[in-house]
């Protein structure tokens, strides 16, 4: 869990994916849509990828990709994105964190 | 010598003791005892022989002869009587067996009937092939009540609407309609889980509705562009409103189709990768079941982008109500309601149409 915490942290918007996860694909280019430039990480090609696994699953993610960070903050899965973002809170929790510039 | 026609009987009459059990649930012990008798013979005809016979025999000895001849002639009735008994029964058998095939007839028709409108009736033959095609059944029929059902709801918002009721009663009516539009997404998450292909394909809906559709249902920001025209005069704000919901929704339709093409692609990459080695080498076997393995894992996703797309058109209409007053959203509401009604009976004018 200290590991996700720690990345999460680090980054002003972070996605965790898997390499052959397709909604993740749908996640990443939403928010590159956006503006945004999130840190990536691949929990089956990153070498700490089982750690952020688990810490994810303890954190209550299911599914365990694609799950996003904003601000330290954990947002959630597919679902939830799409929902903050037709209301218009994904964008303002972006320009919040400094992930993206208006 | 005396012959004994009695004895005889057994050989003229081979029964059918168990023929005669067939013929009926009863009539077992009644007859084991007995000799009986075959119904083919003409039971007239045998007892004229055995009488002539008795009696050409029974002439000398008097005293024993009659009384052979007596207990001779009440055997010779007992066997008519059975053999009749017999008869009865048979025919009280053959009756029942053609009730009975009348009865199943009529069952399986029944059966037809439940089957064709969606209950579901299992088989003990091929349970997988029936299980699926009654889903797909089941959908279809719970679709059409849902249909049913909103078009109910629509009249009366419509009623409401042309008769100029108040707000909060028509706060209500809309609250209805939404929430009943995600009854039939909802529907829909169920169906897909079980045959997501029969939704993505949209066997269900009409032939134009399924032309245009987008993942399994209608495009939230094309819907949104019809009403924005239709549904003047709107506030600066709510123009806004309305033009950035419709951003957002085309934003994720193309965040989650991308998704999609790349779900084929990597489908497609994965069944292309096939080796060039001698075929049926138990290479290939473990690489082609190691390929199946992989597609069917990426095919296990499809029915999470049916979801986020139902999820978007949930979002996309709960959005709008905030962004529109109650009456706007009744409106917008029978609008959209139209636009799809408009768009079934194309098809079904487009079917009908008269061709060369």
């Amino acid at each position: 869990m200290e590991i996700v915490r720690e990345v999460a942290r680090k980054n002003a918007a972070v996605i965790f994916t898997k390499s052959w996860c397709c909604m993740c694909h749908s996640m990443k280019a939403l928010l590159y849509e956006l503006g945004a430039s999130p840190a990536v990480y691949e929990l089956d090609q990153h070498v700490n990828g089982t750690q952020m696994e688990w810490g994810l699953r303890a954190l209550g993610c299911c599914p365990v990709v694609p799950v996003v960070f904003i601000g330290g903050t954990l947002v959630g899965s597919a679902e939830d994105i799409i929902s903050l973002h037709v209301d218009g809170s994904l964008k303002h929790m972006l320009i919040n964190a400094k992930a993206i510039w208006l | 010598m005396c012959s004994q026609p009695v004895e005889l009987q057994p050989n003229l009459f081979s029964t059918s003791s168990g023929q005669h059990e067939n013929w009926g649930e009863s009539n077992m012990a009644e007859s084991s005892s007995r000799m009986d008798t075959s119904t083919d013979l003409d039971p007239d005809d045998k007892n004229h022989k055995f009488d002539a016979q008795s009696a050409g025999v029974g002439v000398s000895d008097s005293s024993d002869k009659s009384k052979e001849k007596t207990s001779t002639l009440r055997r010779l009735a007992q066997n008519r009587e059975a053999a009749r008994k017999s008869r009865l029964r048979k025919k009280a058998y053959v009756q029942q067996l053609e009730n009975s095939r009348l009865k199943l007839t009529q069952l399986e028709q029944e059966l037809q009937r439940a089957r064709q409108q969606g209950v579901f009736i299992s088989n003990s033959g091929d349970q997988s092939h029936v299980r699926s095609a009654n889903g797909e059944l089941a959908f279809d029929a719970e679709y059409a009540r849902w249909t049913e059902e909103q078009n109910k709801l629509i009249n009366e918002l419509r009623t409401a609407v042309n008769s100029h009721a108040s707000d909060p009663e028509l706060r209500t009516l809309v609250d209805n309609v939404t929430a009943h539009f995600n009854d039939v997404f909802r529907l829909k998450t169920n169906a897909s889980k079980a045959d997501v292909f029969h939704i993505l394909s949209g066997m269900w809906k009409t032939p134009a509705e399924r032309c245009f559709m987008w993942l399994g249902g209608f495009r939230p920001s094309e819907l949104l562009k019809l009403l924005a025209n239709q549904l003047e005069p709107l506030t600066e704000q709510q123009l806004t409103g309305i033009y950035n919901l419709r951003e957002s929704s085309q934003q994720a339709e193309d965040a989650l189709s991308q998704g999609m093409d790349a779900l084929q692609q990597s489908l497609a990459e994965t069944l292309a990768n096939g080796t060039s080695g001698p075929e049926g080498s138990s290479g290939n076997v473990a690489n082609y079941m190691g390929q199946m393995a992989m597609a069917m894992g990426k095919l296990g996703t499809l029915d999470g982008f049916l979801r986020q797309a139902d999820n978007l058109r949930e979002q996309t209409l709960q959005q709008m109500h905030r962004v529109l007053t109650t009456r706007q959203s009744a409106r917008g509401l029978l609008l959209i309601h139209d636009y799809f009604s408009r768009l079934r009976a194309l098809s079904s004018l487009w079917l009908a149409r008269p061709r060369e």
